[in-house]
């Protein structure tokens, strides 16, 4: 894992006519996590978006320790938003392996394993519940490690069982020098700073 | 390269399957060659004489079906967004989707029209050079129509949007190609009408996907 911090320096973004916030500063470093709270509307979603880099700010910098803007989009960072981009029609099966294979992901088996996919790899995407698509959504995490996790509303689906599961793998991220920025309204299941964006 | 054939097998699959796919453009394409001679009657020298324009413009219109498919699924379910985040530059991305959306579409089209064009009269000596006329035809409309597509994302209607955006773009394939079938169907040289509908597809395959990426890019943010 190449990319070891992310520094966010003086950020503005702005959505149409809507300045969503400005000045913002935020250090990650490896091995930390980051809970991004605010009220709806409040760009935490943008801000994922933006360090994404599918939303060009309107100030200030977004910078990568350890590797390039275009290395670390492409490579380094792994952005899971509400929208799961998974197919209602396809299988579970194909969804997974070609998510995984999309992000360079070599261990595809590790993840059906962790979060118990197998059983549903048979049905259509469209079949399973909203908290079942959400651990098929997470596979790709684990499939293909990448350090930096951007993830908005990454448990909402989820069942209590399956939060206290992904904390433990979120844990294992960080141990292994992993980076953490995830938009929630729930606390995390893992020791977090806070950033609280002010709507 | 794995990455790319993983693409490649999910656009097909995805433009293949679902609705829309080569049934319905190939149906499409019978039921506007079938209307023809309903509307202009059954003179059977009128209809082989306009065979080969009849052939291409139905082609034109069948290929317009499912470009909205193209991007706008990936647009709306958050897809889009994983594509951009990878090492493949998404100007490959749009080209393996335009390839994709042909071989779906535009290949099964070029396999009924040669079919099309001798129920309307045309010589049969001619269904190899209307095969290939709509195989190149179709692979131009593959990438013109992605980048209509492309451009159209996020707007309320894009089906719409694309058509209107699109088919004055379709007016060279159809005026080279058919052009091509005509001189063929009255003994004249038709090469320098193939080799200009092969310059267009060229031209297409090599700016649309950097537009059709410029595009998306635009649309996400």
């Amino acid at each position: 894992m190449s990319l070891s911090a992310l520094h966010i320096e003086a950020l503005a973004l702005r959505r149409g006519e809507r300045l969503l916030f400005e000045r913002l500063d935020l250090d990650l470093a490896a091995g930390e996590a980051v809970a991004l709270t605010g009220a709806n509307g409040s760009g935490k979603t943008s801000l994922l978006r933006a360090i994404a880099g599918l939303i060009r700010p309107e100030a200030g910098a977004i910078r990568f320790g350890g590797a390039g803007p275009d290395d670390a989009r492409a490579e380094h960072l792994h952005l899971l938003g509400h929208q799961d981009g998974l197919k209602p029609h396809r299988l579970a099966r194909d969804e997974l392996a070609f998510q995984a294979a999309w992000a360079g992901g070599a261990r595809l088996d590790a993840a059906i394993d962790r979060l118990a996919l197998a059983p549903l790899l048979d049905l259509e995407v469209r079949r399973l519940s909203a908290g079942q698509r959400r651990r098929l959504a997470l596979a790709r995490l684990i499939a293909a490690p990448r350090p930096l996790w951007l993830l908005d509303e990454p448990m909402a689906p989820l069942d209590a069982a399956w939060r206290a599961r992904f904390g433990e793998v979120m844990a294992e991220h960080l141990a292994g020098g992993g980076l953490i920025l995830a938009a929630v309204h729930d606390p995390l299941p893992i020791p977090a700073r806070d950033l609280e964006l002010a709507a | 390269m794995s990455r790319l054939l993983a693409l490649l097998r999910r656009e097909t699959a995805l433009a293949w399957g679902g609705g829309g796919g080569p049934l319905v453009a190939v149906g499409f394409y019978a039921g506007v060659v079938t209307m023809l001679p309903l509307a202009i009657g059954p003179d059977l020298e009128r209809l082989a004489g306009i065979a080969p324009a009849a052939a291409f413009v139905a082609l034109a219109l069948a290929s317009l079906l499912s470009l909205e498919r193209m991007f706008e699924r990936d647009y709306e379910d958050g897809a889009l967004d994983l594509l951009t985040l990878s090492p493949t530059p998404l100007e490959a991305v749009a080209a393996i989707k335009s390839i994709a959306q042909w071989i779906a579409a535009g290949a099964p089209l070029a396999i009924a029209a040669p079919i099309a064009a001798i129920a309307l009269g045309a010589s049969p000596q001619h269904a190899g050079l209307t095969f290939v006329t709509a195989a190149l035809g179709g692979l131009a409309f593959a990438f013109v129509g992605g980048t209509g597509a492309a451009l159209a994302l996020g707007a309320r209607r894009g089906a719409l949007l694309t058509a209107v955006i699109v088919l004055p773009l379709f007016a060279p394939p159809v005026i080279f190609g058919a052009g091509a079938l005509q001189a063929a169907a009255n003994g004249l040289a038709w090469t320098s009408g193939l080799l200009l509908l092969a310059g267009y597809t060229l031209a297409a395959a090599a700016l649309g996907p950097v537009a059709m990426a410029a595009a998306c890019r635009n649309a996400l943010s």
